[in-house]
């Protein structure tokens, strides 16, 4: 990477930056041409002097010599605004692409940085570094070689005019030139330093917040916010020091530039003066000198400006490119280099005195020889560290300090990792997922290159969208191409994909958790028609369930004809789900249709009188308990700091009676009732004759709904396809029972039944896969985690799978049976395991042991299952 | 049932004879209300227990696994509390409790009970009171008990 921003502007846009600069000096007779026309028209035009007698072969007259310098004038007026948007234009292009470039170039290291790097530099101050720091650079990559170009010309000019009007005026004009030139780098270099210690200070800031988020569970933990505070007012207090020393030179800067400017003229006016006095010099003359001069002072401003712009600009690049510039980067080659063939991983993998750590200090791993069949099972038992650094480096994730290995004899190191990513897998204890659907994750192994184009691309879009990537130096794979290699997982398409990660979800035991995600998740049914057919059809065959009175008593179905008391009066109002937020639940009482709805069936006054009821309820339940007590939360309609509000809406209707309520209070109290679920509350709000109107306020809500409103509730429809509830409410279509014991467990025995009989598994599990895993992967537990990972890693068919302690969170059930499952599932295929408790080596073919780095003992595990082995001590100890 | 017919019922139960309305009217709202059939089990002997219940309408049988067999050793009726010793203190329950007719009760969770209790000291000393009636009625037992063998 270029040490010095010039180095980079010129190596990658030379060409644009002469374009630009020819442009610029293009412009320029025309510019001059519009400040002179003026005059022209003042001196000539209008005052009748000096007029042409005809132009092109045209006689004129003075108006018509007016009418055509106007004419003129215009056209340059236009000529010079198309200029000037072209240039900036171009300007704006050129930094844009050269930022691109930039940006793209930092990424492409980080990918690059050797492992062991990322310990010592945090993505607190990365991030920073390719978002906002560079950032301003892009403004000057425009204006780095035709600003002072252009501007120093323009003062050349000038000051050549100056010399010819008389030299000794001439050299006076820029006789603090060079004091200036001087000068003005000397002071500017401190500035640059305290900008230096700024950008520093700054990153460091911004790895605090990012540690300060990774770590938020610690900080409430051990109490240490109040440190957290300091710690950060420290920091920008040291940063507001810098920046005001900083304000305090700039400007001492740009006042001394400002004095020295003015000093000219001092003697412009003193020397000048008293040669026109002795006669020595015309009066006219220091008149244009003059002008001249203040002409000349503000291309030499803007020289002074771009100089301090370009100091703070290279010393941002530097800043940044050298935390770029790390010695042992990865080969590139490495990264890109995709060989012809299909270079497997089986055979031997020999180990040559690897040796893995830093410098000074322990090494993890130290003078490791050894072999591993990659058609056997080998376990590697590790007394102390070495076990996970060895498991990355048989995996090629990390690269060993010294020593060498080989695979069947080649360089096992040089391979690209199209090869060792593809053919090898490794799963370690904290493995990250990416912030997508849990599909995504499981089939990130299998996106190497972009291997079918999208079908839907705008094939004229892609080819300027590929160019301009060109241009900019970045890659130009589609990232909307699919990039799913459906054989290396052994399928031919999408279709037999989903079945594959099903087999491979049910080795790893997440398949149950997937079911459960997907019966949470809504479905589109336009997308797919097929799951809400079958959704539908389940529903059908809950209804037959449901006439087992022992069963019936468990669900409250949806029925148009009655009142549902399990469900609350606002979802029984809508008799749907709402969709967006006009019927939220929160906001009913604000909504002006629901209010017409329950004026129209005459309950407006009832519902103010329940939620006066509901109200008076609450603030006796509630309003002994102190602030951000639990049951708020759980059981109130009213948090603590609405109560006061509400005694004080009770005290005024107590006072003049429900009518009088001001209408913010009417729909403080209305807004109560809508959250009531009868059977769960038993507040006895609601008798026969009030839910009689409550059903028919639901028909007149539906049928009265106007066209606006229409997708903002999906309505509970027995033979309809609910989109905006989850599978299950969609084959439930009804609410849990209140007070029936276990009725959770039994329902959802039922429904578990119910899938399995309709064989709606399946496609459950499928909508499953769009579960969003967070975060890395914070909506899934732990134990999902690591599952997640070891099917993404068996889902690319590797070679070799290497694994450290990937089931490390699983519970000891289910941590057998996939420990099972994979051994079964590798038969006769390379695994190497690092196993966290020495028994699980038993039934291995080879065995590792490593103590304190160095290899211990190795060999078949029956041989070494002897007393007198470390091997077997560590079993024992089990 | 509403939750004032619950409060009614509450009332009736010694332990809280004394504690205010509003006060029960809060536990009756917090916790659950759940429903049995005849032969529905409510808890098993042994089992670790986490809520005690609170019988509101219908009947419960209390039995005890012995080696002839289960034998019924007593039966429960509204206003009557089961399974609060399981909540108190971390020990399995002593019983089986099963339901004899359609049952109704108050489900109070080891939570929400401890819950209460720091929220309403009252409470947790109308528990003492009636603990320590209770330890002083089992001592007295116990003294009889040991005298008649003197004797």
């Amino acid at each position: 990477m270029e040490s010095s921003i010039f180095r980079f502007i010129l190596r990658h846009s030379r060409r644009q930056q002469v374009l630009l600069l020819v442009i610029t000096l293009a412009s320029f007779p025309f510019l001059y041409a519009s400040l002179e026309l003026p005059k022209k028209i003042v001196n000539e035009a209008i005052s009748g002097k000096n007029i042409p007698a005809e132009m092109f072969g045209v006689p004129l007259d003075q108006v018509r010599y007016l009418l055509i310098l106007s004419g003129l004038f215009l056209a340059l007026v236009v000529v010079n605004g198309w200029f000037k948007y072209q240039i900036n234009t171009m300007k704006g292009r050129l930094g844009e692409r050269m930022l691109r470039r930039l940006r793209y170039e930092l990424y492409v290291r980080i990918l690059r940085f050797p492992l062991p790097r990322f310990r010592k530099v945090s993505s607190g101050e990365l991030i920073p570094m390719i978002t906002a720091e560079v950032e301003p650079l892009g403004g000057f990559i425009g204006d780095a070689i035709a600003l002072p170009v252009f501007q120093g010309g323009t003062l050349l000019v000038y000051l050549a005019f100056i010399f010819m009007q008389d030299p000794v005026l001439g050299a006076a004009a820029v006789s603090l030139y060079p004091f200036q030139g001087w000068l003005i780098p000397r002071l500017q270099r401190k500035v640059n330093q305290l900008g230096k210690q700024r950008v520093r200070t700054m990153r460091q800031i911004s790895d605090r917040i990012g540690e300060t988020v990774a770590g938020i569970g610690e900080v409430h933990t051990h109490d240490t916010s109040a440190w957290h505070k300091a710690d950060l007012a420290h920091r920008l207090g040291d940063v507001y020091d810098i920046r005001f020393e900083i304000y305090q030179r700039k400007f001492f800067i740009k006042f001394l530039n400002n004095f020295i400017n003015q000093l000219t003229p001092f003697f412009f006016y003193a020397i000048g003066g008293y040669l026109v006095i002795k006669g020595q010099l015309s009066f006219g003359a220091l008149v244009a000198v003059l002008a001249a001069y203040k002409d000349l002072a503000s291309p030499w401003k803007e020289l002074l400006d771009w100089y301090q712009l370009k100091e703070d600009t290279r010393i941002k690049y530097e800043q940044v490119v050298e935390q770029f510039q790390v010695p042992d980067l990865l080969d590139d080659r490495l990264l890109e280099e995709d060989p012809a063939g299909d270079i497997r991983i089986t055979g031997r993998l020999a180990l040559d005195h690897v040796q893995f750590g830093e410098e000074t200090g322990a090494k993890p791993l130290d003078d490791v020889s050894g072999e591993i069949e990659l058609d056997r099972h080998t376990a590697v038992v590790a007394v102390g560290a070495g076990g996970e650094e060895l498991a990355q480096i048989v995996a090629r994730v990390l690269l060993p300090t010294a020593g060498r290995i080989r695979l069947n004899g080649e360089d096992y190191l040089c391979l690209p990792e199209s090869v060792t990513g593809r053919r090898v897998a490794y799963v370690g204890s904290s493995p990250y997922l990416f912030s997508a659907p849990l599909f995504e994750n499981l089939v990130y192994g299998l996106r190497h290159r972009p291997l079918r184009p999208d079908p839907d691309a705008d094939p004229a879009r892609r080819k300027r969208r590929t160019a301009e990537a060109q241009m900019s130096g970045n890659t130009d794979r589609d990232i909307r191409a699919d990039w799913i290699d459906y054989e290396a997982a052994g399928c031919t398409g999408p279709e037999d994909l989903v079945e594959r990660i099903r087999d491979v979800l049910r080795l790893v035991d997440l398949d149950a958790d997937v079911y459960s995600f997907g019966l949470n998740r809504t479905v589109d049914p336009q997308r797919r028609p097929d799951v809400a057919a079958r959704v539908l059809a389940a529903r059908e065959a809950v209804t037959d369930l449901l006439t087992d009175p022992k069963m019936g008593q468990l669900v409250e179905r949806f029925d148009p004809e009655r009142f549902n008391t399990n469900a609350t009066v606002a979802e029984n109002l809508l008799f749907g789900t709402p969709v967006g937020s006009a019927f939220a639940t929160d906001t009913l009482a604000e909504n002006p249709y629901m209010l017409h709805v329950l004026d129209k069936t005459g309950l407006s006054e009832r519902f103010l009188d329940a939620g006066r009821r509901v109200a008076e309820t609450m603030l006796e339940l509630f309003s002994g308990l102190p602030q951000g007590h639990e049951f708020f939360e759980r059981f109130s309609f009213i948090g603590f700091a609405e109560l006061p509000e509400y005694q004080a809406i009770l005290a005024h209707a107590g006072k003049d009676g429900l009518d009088r309520l001001r209408p913010d209070e009417r729909t403080r109290l209305m807004s109560l009732p809508f959250k009531v679920i009868p059977a769960r509350h038993r507040l006895g709000l609601l008798d026969d004759k009030a839910i009689a109107r409550l059903l028919e306020a639901r028909r007149v809500f539906a049928r009265d709904l106007p066209a606006d409103l229409r997708g903002a509730v999906e309505f509970f429809d027995p033979r309809v396809y609910n989109a905006a509830a989850t599978i299950q409410d969609n084959i439930l279509f009804g609410k849990l029972v209140y007070g029936q014991a276990q009725v959770q467990v039994r329902v959802g025995r039922m429904m578990a039944k119910l899938v399995d009989d309709l064989q709606l598994r399946e496609l459950i599990v499928e909508v499953g896969l769009d579960h969003p895993v967070g975060v890395g992967g914070s909506r899934l537990t732990s134990a999902q985690r690591q599952k997640a990972a070891l099917a993404r890693a068996l889902l690319k068919n590797p070679d070799l799978l290497v694994l450290g302690d990937a089931t490390s969170s699983l519970d000891s059930a289910s941590e057998a049976r996939v420990h099972a499952a994979i051994r079964k599932h590798r038969q006769g295929r390379g695994l190497l395991w690092v196993v966290h408790r020495a028994g699980h080596a038993r039934s291995f073919d080879r065995v590792i042991v490593l103590n304190g780095g160095r290899v211990a003992e190795e060999g078949r595990s029956v041989e070494l299952d002897k007393p007198g082995t470390l091997l077997h001590e560590l079993m024992g100890a089990d | 049932m509403s939750i004032n017919e619950e409060v009614a019922c509450l009332r009736k139960i010694p332990l809280f004879a004394n504690i205010e309305t509003s006060k029960l009217k809060l536990l009756a709202f917090t916790s659950e209300r759940v429903t049995f059939d005849p032969g529905d089990t409510l808890f098993e002997q042994d089992e670790m227990g986490n809520c005690a219940y609170i019988i509101l309408s219908g009947e419960a049988d209390v039995v005890v696994r012995t080696p002839t067999g289960p034998v019924t050793v007593a039966t429960l009726g509204p206003s009557e509390v089961v399974g609060e010793i399981a909540i108190l203190c971390d020990v399995p329950r002593t019983a089986t409790v099963m339901a004899h007719s359609h049952l109704h009760v108050l489900c109070i969770s080891k939570d929400l009970f401890f819950r209460i209790m720091t929220e309403f000291p009252q409470i947790a000393v109308e528990i003492m009171r009636v603990l320590a009636n209770r330890l002083e009625k089992t001592t007295s037992r116990l003294r009889e008990v040991l005298s008649e063998r003197a004797a």
